[in-house]
């Protein structure tokens, strides 16, 4: 009983939550220190961006359950509003530019109220279904009005106009480093939102929906409004994402609406962990990392996601979250030594076996996509040609003995594992059965 | 007249198409409860296959080949990797296929590139069938409504009148109980998943001449018969195929339809000029609405019906 008085007991100045916020700003804070180059700044810039989406996207569907196929409905009309705002302001409108990212969470919040009563009516795969419906709908829906949506061509506006005081001060958001800062305390700001969302009652109730709506209905909450106001929540930090993506890119395309940056919201926030409030920023940054950097390497990048995504889904359903959470229990339990070697062995195998496979894609991709541009091509440095059956066999070759290799190792981590998790669980019931 | 007849004729043809899709989706999800949102690759990767079969022998020889192939890939598929997710719910086996639909889309491209491919009409159903006043209806139109009624019929035979189907019908609504009278319920599930594949690879067959074989082909209808479903009522067949050919025939009507609310407004005596409010909606003409109407119908149907024309639950 006095265990369970103590999980729902709020402590405002609990001390680890203080070094944790602390560090966080910090971090946001100091970052651009770390970024030498202009991209590194952009790069930045699009990570904060994305883990608001990421995290507002994580309310629907760790916390509430609801797998959406249409999330960048939100975060993209949010963008078009606040540019229409913002060319408001550049016309004369006294509203000081800081303020536009609320103008898009604002836009997001209505858009929310207005499709989220369509999407809400129904709950789980239906649900997902609808989102999807509706995405499209606004997708197309945007074609044809290009007063607003600006057609194929989209609109553009300007960040450094308006007025205001603090443009006096300098604060025109010319130099990209001004807008590195807004985005950072809007993130800052959105995060402590959001995690305090999670601990208000509506988050609570949204967690009983997502585990168990039957029971929460009969406890007698109704679990539709419960979804319809996670809905209108969630859009409106998606909102607030999109007026920062208008300030930071200051132009917005139809293509901000399409289905497939929405399925990048459900991807990268999957892979990041949908069961911890900080897994959605890991995917936010993935998703930075892939969209940006690894499609510069490698025209097959989607190719390598799908496959980790289903990876990930089928053996590590908690994401990259999940996976950092349970290594640091081994850690805490002193089990986490004896995964070293099976650790090594695995990523060695493994990495053995993905330079196969990636060798067969690229070279595919080279004779298939590339073919103006010969068919010689790297892969992690090894020169190989499309057109030679010797490298066609060597990467079969490394492909079948690291497949092999990386399976049998993969057995003898899973074996270590499992044995590591009994001794956690054994240790956990010592030490439960001594407080008793 | 004449529009009416050969729009109605093609709206049909492409709304029984629609159902020859959204039926797997249909008898997977209600069996399984996984919505395949990998169904409309499988889609088109039945069109690939059956254009690289038919490069290799002919379109006859794919039309029965391409099918199995995918009802295999689709069954190695449902054993290897959705069945483990089956423990994690259904949240997990859906992500699970809309990895897939990435998966496909993007071997599709490193396999055939990523221009359309010349994926043709066999010469035997070249040519039009009959004329009707000035325009024709092709004799391969025909060729799709006969194929879709061929397994639209085999369908209903199948789940109605032999005893895998009664299986089927049992685990259905009853898996526990039906495992427990001694039937393997995953190898039921395996074969449904398997036999959804394949309704999809034959649609694919059939419809990626007609329309066309490109890696745009699967996004360009699985969100449409994702609405099939939901409009149809989760989980009816019946409703799935008033649906589909509901969507067919409107979308087929519209897109030859350049009526706009301007016209409309005018014959009752009312002027909308660019000055008017909401001139950018009155100047829409049905045939460019035509891409929205599916979900617009979805929309309406939530609103006024949310458990679809022949849904049972509302949930």
């Amino acid at each position: 009983m006095s265990s369970i008085l103590k999980a729902l007991h709020f402590k405002p100045l609990d001390g680890v939550r203080i070094v944790v916020w602390s560090a966080f700003a910090l971090i946001l804070l100091l970052m651009p220190l770390a970024a030498q180059s202009s991209f590194a700044l952009t790069l930045l810039c699009l990570t904060g961006i994305a883990a608001i989406a990421c995290m507002s996207y994580n309310m629907l569907l760790g916390q509430a359950g609801m797998l959406s196929f249409g999330h960048a409905v939100y975060t993209g009309l949010g963008t078009f509003v606040a540019i229409h705002a913002m060319n408001k302001i550049v016309g004369g409108w006294w509203v000081p530019m800081w303020l536009i990212p609320l103008v898009g969470g604002f836009a997001g919040l209505a858009f929310g109220a207005l499709l989220g009563y369509v999407t809400t009516r129904k709950a789980g795969t239906p649900f997902s279904m609808i989102t999807l419906g509706v995405g499209e709908l606004v997708f197309a829906a945007a074609l044809m009005f290009p007063e607003f949506f600006g057609g194929e061509a989209g609109i553009n506006s300007n960040r450094t106009g308006g007025s205001g005081w603090l443009k006096d001060m300098g604060l025109t958001f010319g130099p990209q480093i001004q807008v590195y800062y807004l985005i950072a305390i809007y993130l800052f700001i959105c995060t402590a939102a959001m995690y305090a969302f999670t601990q208000t009652p509506l988050g609570r109730i949204a967690n009983a929906v997502r585990d168990n709506a039957e029971r929460a209905e009969f406890v007698g909450y109704d679990t539709r409004w419960v979804r319809y106001l996670i809905v209108m929540a969630s859009s409106f930090f998606a909102g607030i994402a999109g007026g920062l993506t208008a300030i930071n890119v200051e132009a917005a395309t139809a293509d901000l609406l399409h289905g497939v940056r929405s399925g990048g919201y459900l991807l990268f926030t999957f892979l990041g962990g949908v069961g911890f409030f900080f897994g959605p920023i890991i995917g936010s940054i993935l998703l930075v990392f892939a969209l940006v950097v690894l499609s510069e390497f490698t025209k097959a990048w989607q190719l390598y996601v799908g496959i980790i995504f289903l990876i990930m889904v089928v053996f590590a359903p908690g994401g990259f979250s999940a996976l950092i959470m349970l290594n640091l229990r081994r850690v805490k339990y002193g089990e986490w030594r004896k995964m070293r070697w099976p650790y090594v062995g695995m990523f060695f195998f493994g990495l053995i076996a993905l330079w196969g496979f990636a060798a067969l894609v690229e070279m595919a991709y080279q004779i298939q996509v590339a073919a103006g541009s010969g068919t010689a091509l790297t892969v992690a440095r090894i020169p190989l040609d499309a057109a030679s059956t010797s490298s066609w066999l060597i990467a079969v070759a490394v492909l079948i003995a690291g497949g092999v290799a990386f399976e049998v190792s993969r057995r003898k981590f899973q074996r270590v594992w499992n044995e590591g998790e009994e001794h956690i669980a054994e240790a956990i019931k010592k030490a439960e059965a001594a407080i008793v | 007249m004449e529009f009416f007849t050969i729009s109605l004729l093609n709206g049909v043809s492409y709304g029984l198409l629609l159902f020859m899709l959204s039926a797997g989706l249909t008898l997977i999800f209600s069996m399984m409860g996984v919505l395949n949102f990998a169904h409309a690759s499988f889609y088109m990767l039945g069109a690939y296959l059956a254009f690289q079969v038919s490069e290799w022998t002919n379109f006859w020889v794919a039309f029965v080949i391409a099918p199995v192939l995918v009802a295999i890939l689709g069954g190695l598929f449902e054993r290897v990797v959705l069945r483990k997710t089956h423990k994690f719910g259904h949240v997990a086996e859906l992500l699970v296929t809309f990895g897939l639909s990435f998966v496909i889309l993007e071997l599709v491209q490193l396999i055939w590139g990523r221009t359309p491919v010349d994926y043709k009409v066999p010469t035997v159903l070249e040519g039009s069938l009959f004329k009707l006043y000035s325009s024709s209806f092709p004799v391969y139109r025909a060729f799709m409504m006969l194929v879709a009624f061929a397994m639209l019929g085999s369908l209903f035979l199948v789940l109605k009148k032999t005893r895998i189907g009664l299986v089927i019908q049992a685990a259905l609504t009853h898996p526990e109980t039906t495992e427990a009278l001694g039937h393997n319920v995953p190898q039921v599930f395996a074969l449904v998943f398997a036999g959804g594949c394949a309704l999809a690879a034959l649609a694919g067959v059939i419809g990626g001449n007609a329309f066309i074989t490109e890696p745009g082909m699967a996004q360009a209808v699985g969100a449409i018969i994702f609405v099939v479903v939901v409009v149809g009522g989760m989980g009816s067949l019946a409703g799935a195929l008033i649906a589909s050919i509901l969507i067919g025939v409107a979308q087929t009507f519209a897109v030859g339809l350049d009526w706009s609310f301007i016209g409309g407004l005018q014959t009752l005596g009312v002027t909308v000029t660019p000055e008017t409010f909401g001139y950018p909606v009155w100047k829409l003409k049905i045939s460019q609405v035509a891409p929205i109407l599916p979900y617009l119908l979805l929309v309406v149907m939530l609103v006024v019906r949310p458990k679809g024309i022949m849904g049972t639950r509302d949930e």
